[in-house]
């Protein structure tokens, strides 16, 4: 302590933090960066309340009778995990959160090309979350997150106009962000910053964007359609009034589908920053991973069907999807190809945010994997709304997302806030969560492929799958206090932890080459980019001495 | 903006008043909102691709049906709504000429123009809103399509469940369209006060351009819905 008191504080460098503090800098703030912490505090208070309910649920299943909560209850409380989760947590997390913060300092920028279209799209986010929250105490809507007509719109008494209105509004903010980066990384870069040289960060979000402008408004206006029926019983997706049931699905998952790359691209950015830091070698194959998300963006509209092999379309039509989706598997099988060369004879440091990415590898790759199950119509057709797609996607979605967003929110912290995280206490946060989440899912493989059925509260017919019921619910204990860890010291770190120098991990990339963290307008001067990215064999490279010039 | 004068002089001797700080130059912000406006007209188009998704589906299953509901609607008045509103994209390419070449009267009266047009639509397409409400097609509970007969099937009535089908999509995609008119009027009101008070010069006009195109788009998706909606079986 009395080192502390000898050696004086130096003065802080202006930053975006603190160079002003009222509340309306912060609430009207057009500076990425605030917007970007805006986003993390709401999405992080988002997740909780999806995380709760998912707390319900698997305390729920911890039985095989039904005795918690009644089936009405629990069929709300799924619903409300899922929409909570996709549309108030995943879908803006790394996107609103580390885009937000990263897109314009990555290539040398000094905001988004429009500000105030980003705090626009935040007010947005907040305007659905807010309708979403009043919807929620207010009854809620139980038809699970997809609502599926003709349920949705003629027969549930909940709430499905203002849920849906709320996901409509919260829609409109993704769409805007979505604008914004293609813009952004079209007409922002920095003098030399090309296409080529853009760390792959950038070009994750750059195909993200493209299925959020190009997604989003088809589920907008299905939202509207939905509402229309419901109100006036119109018959679009009526049978009996010689709608179709099946439109609905098919616009549904032309978005929704999509929406799964939305949360997992930025995700695989996120883990390509992360790979060659901590290995420090140059990534692997550098086009084929920037292509490989705009591929992975294309192959994901065509795939959408896929969800709807049971609902009774054509055979042939189901065999298209079926091979398309198989598609899929080509770019991201190419992405981790090349993560795992790039770790090859790398020098590797296990620190936190790598750890985070490992743990990213293998889930991501078990849910992709048991996606290639999905894909085949035969196996599909036996697991279809069992718990193995619970699983699947939960290794897709919280697996793979989720690791990369914490390994993200790590990696750049030290940015973000201008502190340094304790090492110890996330390497440990990353290893709870890395096994809570197994402990969680892999059980539910096994259910699944054993026959339980999702969305049922009661399995006391089956007694046998309490076991592996008790499993998962113990992981979903451990898995929370995981997540609880992070949010913790993150803010223990904003004011205890230690100041962060500009560029911690010695990594490649202009967010490193600012302040930590960055002054509001990002760089004292506009940067001129000379070098390839991901140039660590140079940075790492001992200066080489200076050598007389023979004259 | 006091203190993006400083940084930027770093790109431009000369700032220009409505260059934004995080822009170097003038030009990179005009492509940007450029860019940007055509990017959101991709999700525009999106956004009613989904209904002519529908629409192309139902009118393939209930074809008859769609073109009895279809007749019962005025094309004479869709046909000068229509006419009305590719005067208005006439008026609006004047506007932009007019901001380019600083000819400040003539902006005021396309602009000013433009919006008259963009009213007479809407007051046609309330006219043919009312008419259908006194006739009890709009869809709900006062719906009534019977004895209907089918064009060129004299004899045979068309599924009334159908033909509603067939007006729920003609009140939401009009409905919509009418909605980004009212959007549009709103954006060409605003341009017409930055231009009243002098806010454009040949260097400055990109708020026209941009107001522009989304006023071209919506007159586009009309271009559509015309054909769509009211020239079903009308090609003998």
């Amino acid at each position: 302590m009395s080192m502390e008191i000898a050696i004086p504080q130096p003065v802080e460098r202006e930053n975006y933090l603190n160079k002003e503090y009222g509340v309306w800098s912060w609430l009207l703030t057009t500076d990425h960066k605030r917007i970007a912490l805006l986003y993390l505090i709401s999405i992080t208070f988002f997740f909780f309340i999806g995380g709760f309910f998912a707390l319900l649920i698997r305390l729920e299943l911890l039985t095989p009778a039904g005795d918690l909560v009644q089936a009405d209850t629990y069929n709300k409380l799924f619903t409300m995990h899922g929409m909570v989760m996709v549309f108030f947590f995943l879908i803006p997390s790394i996107p609103a959160v580390l885009g937000n913060f990263l897109v314009p300092l990555m290539i040398g920028a000094r905001d988004l090309a429009f500000p105030r279209i980003n705090l626009l799209s935040w007010y947005l986010y907040i305007i659905g979350g807010v309708m979403m929250l009043h919807c929620m105490l207010t009854g809620g809507v139980d038809t699970g997150w997809t609502f599926y007509a003709p349920f949705s719109t003629n027969y549930t008494n909940t709430k499905i106009v203002e849920a849906g209105l709320a996901i409509f509004v919260a829609g409109f903010s993704s769409i805007l962000t979505g604008l914004n980066f293609v813009v952004t990384i079209h007409r922002m870069r920095a003098p030399g910053m090309t296409w080529s040289r853009l760390p792959l960060f950038i070009w994750a979000h750059y195909a993200t964007s493209l299925i959020q402008l190009l997604g989003t408004p088809v589920i907008a206006v299905t939202i509207v359609l939905v509402a229309a029926e419901r109100a006036l019983h119109l018959g679009i997706f009526d049978p009996r009034l010689g709608g179709d049931p099946l439109l609905f699905q098919h616009l549904f998952w032309f978005y929704s589908h999509p929406a799964v790359y939305i949360m997992i691209l930025p995700s695989m950015g996120v883990v390509t920053e992360i790979i060659p830091c901590f290995s420090r070698k140059r990534v692997f194959g550098y086009s084929f991973i920037a292509f490989s998300s705009v591929a992975i963006a294309v192959f994901g509209f065509l795939v959408w069907a896929h969800h709807m092999f049971v609902a009774g379309m054509s055979v042939y039509a189901a065999l298209v999807f079926s091979l398309l989706s198989y598609a899929v598997a080509v770019p991201s099988a190419i992405k981790v190809f090349n993560w795992t060369a790039t770790l090859y004879k790398g020098s590797i440091h296990y620190d936190a945010p790598m750890l985070y990415a490992f743990g990213f590898l293998g889930l991501f790759t078990i849910g992709g994997l048991t996606g290639l199950f999905l894909s085949a119509l035969g196996i599909n057709v036996h697991v279809t709304d069992t718990y193995f797609v619970v699983a699947h996607f939960h290794y897709i979605m919280v697996g793979g997302a989720v690791m990369g967003y914490l390994g993200g929110m790590h990696f750049w912290w030290p940015k973000i806030s201008g502190r340094l995280y304790p090492e110890g206490w996330a390497r440990l946060a990353a290893l709870i969560v890395f096994i809570g989440f197994n402990l969680t899912f892999f059980p539910q493989f096994l259910l699944g492929y054993m026959g339980m059925p999702r969305r049922y509260y009661d399995y006391s017919h089956m007694p046998e799958f309490q076991v592996l019921n008790v499993l998962s619910t113990a992981g979903a204990t451990v898995l929370g206090v995981g997540y609880l860890l992070p949010m913790v010291y993150f803010l223990w770190s904003m004011r205890y932890g230690k100041p962060a120098p500009d560029n911690p991990w010695h990594a490649a990339g202009l967010e490193w080459m600012t302040s930590s963290p960055p002054t509001t307008f990002n760089f004292e001067k506009e940067p001129v980019v000379t070098w390839e990215a991901y140039n660590y064999e140079e940075l790492d490279a001992p200066h080489p001495k200076e050598v007389p010039v023979a004259r | 903006m006091p203190d993006s004068t400083v940084a930027g002089l770093h790109h431009q001797e000369i700032q220009h008043p409505e260059l934004l700080h995080h822009f170097a130059t003038a030009e990179q912000q005009r492509n940007s909102a450029s860019l940007g406006m055509w990017v959101f007209l991709a999700t525009e188009l999106m956004f009613f691709g989904g209904l002519f998704c529908a629409y192309l589906i139902y009118r393939h299953w209930y074809f008859a049906d769609f073109a009895a509901a279809s007749k019962s609607i005025s094309m004479p008045l869709g046909a000068t709504n229509t006419a009305v509103l590719i005067c208005s994209s006439l008026t609006v390419v004047l506007a932009v000429w007019a901001a380019q070449t600083a000819r400040r009267t003539l902006l005021l009266i396309t602009l000013a123009a433009t919006m008259l047009l963009g009213l007479t639509f809407l007051g046609i397409k309330g006219i043919e809103y009312r008419q259908k409400f006194v006739e009890h097609h709009v869809p709900g509970a006062s719906f009534s399509f019977d004895h209907e007969e089918i064009p060129g099937h004299p004899g045979q009535y068309a599924n009334p469940s159908h033909a509603q089908i067939f007006f729920s999509l003609y009140f939401v995609m009009t409905g919509l369209h009418a909605l980004h008119m009212i959007i549009g009027l709103g954006i060409f009101l605003w341009l017409f006060l930055m231009a009243w008070n002098g806010r454009f010069s040949p260097e400055y006009h990109t708020p026209i351009e941009i107001g522009g195109l989304y006023w071209h788009f919506v007159d586009i998706v009309w271009i559509y819905l015309f054909p769509l909606l009211y020239l079903i079986d009308r090609h003998a």
